[in-house]
């Protein structure tokens, strides 16, 4: 009784699946109305975001760019809401570069763009092919950049050039070298004054560092190091300026020079941060080594500087940098408030940034350090070659953030009396021109940081992906 | 590396100004600029314009300042200092002279060892309400939620008003004066006191100015003045008398239209002296015989001044009022020149 009338020999052809599983109304079923809970908060998202846009965007659609004045803005606005953007026009200048002088502005700029080529080669290395064609367009940029502020032609071929060179493999490498004189690029560029001076700082280091390769062979490391500390440290403090003043005397390598008074705006901000960056993570490294050390005073300084600098808000820092200080150095003493604030911002970032290494230091196996051990590799070779590599590479994510976070403290100078761009919007809102306008200084200055960190931010994801190394 | 430099060179400057501490007018003239301590910004009183020239009716007694000592109205570094910053400012000799809207109290004077030379605006704490809550006095704002400064006398004055007045009000407190604004303008609070020079300039940046309005009464006594160190009493004289210089000035007529013409010599005595074609009242100071007239010319004299930045023709529009010299029933006077 086995009859079987039929019995299917080929697969049926695959059906589309159910209209409402794919597409758009698919994906709506599934992320935005699974479930009666999800209905209402995506109908409830919808009316928010409505609400919102409809209130925000006739104030951004009708913008006004040639206004001089709030009041002309309201005229040509006739009573409709409207966004006043002239004010952003009338002080662009203003809240980039603060009061550095007009015919000057390239060297901020200058230095700016040369930031790029001396972090380029530590940042991409080696360069891949769309950051390639990336690089190029910044090469253009930073030209343009550079015309509109009326640079001159020695600036904008010393940027091509230096652009140029890192697309040419061997010498890419050697770039780090430029990435080492930067700083005192910047410096001169920034405050301008005769070149020899930063020079003569420079050769300090030559000259401590050529001294300790004589001794090193002769009498040891120790002895090396400390006689070429004190003989870099006598030249700063005796020889360099007159030599500088000498040099100066027979080549001039004259900047206009610019008090750092003058500083402010974003570019305040960008050095503020830049130089809190730079030197917090040489500093962070150093103390988080110093507080997993077995020595005990290293480990005691260490743990006592950062637990303090951890309790203490910076705002409160930048008051001690800005008034006591003050009143403990002698009167009149002319100690640069910029520098000061500068080195209150990096001890402040280098606290946390310790934390951060450490926490990177604390996640790597035992087994990593006794396998440095067992190589016969010493403290420092096991650290350059096996824990910070990994260390590191585990605390980007929080070494980033700390770096975002240091740059959006800056704006806390504007507290004590530094015109960064927060500082200014006050200030511009006090000319009788622009009193009264809030939203749109705010919005453009929230933009301009946002871009900045956003910029960090997708940077540490981007170098994440290049050192995944698990599989 | 770099800020080694700095330190060292930083440590033995210092040691070499604290030894050769000399004179305030002599650090400025050998310094070539006159180091100025102003508000980071305050409609009418200093602001920076969009080419970084600062402005200002403090601004104004710092260009005089330096154009007695120095010839050059333009040779001012102002320094933005912020109620915290600008008394350590002072003490600590980052700025020569104080130009700041600061109210001459009895602990500022004695206390913290400083010399206001003068005044140059008598202000007042008032209030500010929209016509629609239907107040005239500030003596029918019982029960009324007020915007305040925090951490400023206001906030004090406020207290003793109301509490005088047997009233009771809810404060609403607020860091900065924007945000006063934004909150006022938001119906956060009924009423927003501030110094009555202050409301005026809001007042004035409104959409609609006309719909609120400025109640009548003066709550305290605010008077602002430029303010030197103790124990430089020539440097004070010196500012102190730049100040009666100006304020003579519009008394006697002078302007800065007619000041060349009234250089040359004049019949009245006391307008020669000032403008040193009498006697040698500069060099008692210190400086030369046209030091006022320098500091007159640099900006105008007193009323010039208040009518450029602060004046009826302003967007702020504040009156003279108390500020009126003493001969129109003002406050403003000046001790003679001789």
């Amino acid at each position: 009784m086995s009859e079987q009338s039929y019995v299917r020999d080929e697969m049926l052809p695959e059906l589309p699946p159910p209209a409402t599983e794919v597409g758009v109304i698919g994906w709506m079923r599934e992320n935005l109305f699974s479930g009666w809970l999800n209905t209402i908060l995506t109908l409830a998202g919808i009316v928010i975001v409505y609400f919102a846009v409809a209130a925000a965007l006739p104030w951004f659609l009708n913008s006004v760019w040639n206004a001089n004045s709030l009041s002309e803005c309201r005229e040509i606005l006739e009573g409709e809401a409207g966004a006043c953007w002239g004010v952003i026009r009338d002080r662009f200048n203003q809240l980039m570069f603060g009061f550095y002088p007009h015919e000057e502005q390239w060297r901020p700029v200058l230095a700016f763009v040369l930031l790029f080529v001396a972090i380029a080669p530590i940042l991409f290395n080696p360069m891949p092919l769309e950051m390639k064609i990336a690089w190029g367009g910044f090469i253009i940029f930073g030209l343009w950049l550079l015309w509109i502020t009326g640079a001159p032609i020695l600036a904008h071929l010393a940027f091509l050039v230096a652009g140029l060179a890192l697309y040419y493999e061997p010498w890419a490498r050697k770039m780090l070298f430029f990435s080492a004189l930067y700083p005192f690029i910047m410096v001169w560029l920034m405050w301008g004054g005769s070149a020899w001076y930063v020079i003569s700082a420079l050769l300090g280091f030559v000259i401590g560092y050529l001294i300790y390769r004589l001794l090193e062979p002769i009498m040891g490391f120790l002895i090396a190091v400390i006689v070429s500390v004190l003989v870099a440290i006598g030249w700063w403090f005796f020889l360099a300026a007159p030599f500088a003043a000498w040099m100066a005397g027979i080549i001039p390598l004259e900047l206009t020079p610019v008090e750092s008074r003058k500083f402010g705006g974003l570019m305040l901000s960008v050095m503020l941060g830049v130089t809190g960056i730079v030197g917090s993570l040489p500093l962070g490294i150093v103390l988080a080594l110093a507080r997993q050390s077995d020595l005990l005073i290293v480990k005691t300084i260490s743990v006592g500087f950062i637990e303090f600098i951890r309790g203490v808000p910076l705002i409160t820092l930048l008051f001690v940098a800005s008034t006591l200080l003050n009143i403990f150095l002698p009167p009149g003493t002319e100690f640069d408030i910029i520098l000061r604030v500068m080195i209150m911002v990096t001890l402040f970032a280098s606290a946390y940034m310790a934390e951060v290494i450490r926490g990177g230091l604390a996640a790597l196996p035992r087994g990593q350090y006794e396998a440095a051990d067992a190589l016969g590799l010493d403290y420092w070779k096991a650290q350059r070659l096996i824990i910070m590599p990994q260390a590191l590479k585990i605390s980007i994510p929080g070494i980033v953030s700390t770096f975002i976070g240091l740059f959006k403290d800056t704006t806390l100078v504007s507290i004590i009396g530094l015109l960064d761009m927060l500082g200014l919007a006050n200030a511009i809102r006090a000319t009788t021109a622009w009193n009264g306008i809030i939203w749109e200084l705010y919005i453009f200055i929230a933009f301009v940081f946002f871009i900045f960190c956003f910029a960090m931010s997708r940077y540490s994801m981007y170098l994440e992906r290049k050192l995944q190394t698990g599989h | 590396m770099k800020k080694t430099v700095f330190f060292g060179a930083l440590a033995v400057a210092g040691m070499a100004a604290g030894v050769a501490a000399a004179g305030t007018l002599d650090d400025v003239k050998a310094r070539g600029k006159l180091n100025c301590g102003v508000s980071t910004g305050l409609v009418g009183f200093a602001a920076p314009d969009a080419n970084g020239n600062w402005e200002g009716f403090d601004v104004g007694v710092c260009r005089a300042v330096a154009a007695a000592v120095l010839g050059d109205p333009t040779a001012v570094e102002f320094v933005p200092t912020t109620g915290k910053t600008r008394f350590t400012a002072l003490a600590s000799g980052e700025v020569d002279m104080l130009a700041r809207n600061t109210t001459w109290t009895f602990t500022r004077d004695v206390d913290l060892k400083f010399e206001f030379v003068g005044i140059n605006y008598y202000d007042g704490q008032g209030f500010m309400a929209p016509k629609s809550l239907g107040v005239t006095s500030a003596k029918e704002l019982d029960g009324a939620t007020i915007c305040i400064q925090t951490g400023t006398t206001t906030e004090l004055n406020l207290a003793d008003f109301f509490r005088a007045n047997n009233m009771s009000y809810e404060p609403v407190p607020i860091e900065t004066n924007a945000e006063a604004q934004q909150q006022y303008l938001a119906g956060a609070c009924d009423v927003l006191t501030t110094d009555a020079s202050g409301l005026a300039a809001t007042r004035a940046s409104f959409e609609n100015p006309q719909d609120h309005i400025i109640l009548p009464e003066i709550i305290s006594k605010e008077p602002l003045g430029p303010l030197v160190r103790h124990g430089d009493q020539q440097w004070g004289d010196l500012v102190r008398w730049t100040l009666n210089a100006l304020i003579s000035a519009e008394e006697l007529g002078i302007t800065s239209a007619n000041i060349d013409e009234l250089a040359k010599g004049t019949k009245n005595p006391e307008i020669n002296r000032i403008l040193g074609t009498e006697g040698d009242l500069g060099g008692m100071l210190g400086l030369d015989k046209q030091w006022a007239y320098r500091a007159i010319k640099a900006g105008g004299n007193y009323g010039e001044l208040f009518e450029k930045n602060i004046g009826e023709n302003t967007p702020i529009g504040l009156a003279r009022g108390l500020n009126a010299q003493w001969k129109d029933g003002g406050l403003i006077y000046s001790p003679p020149f001789r």
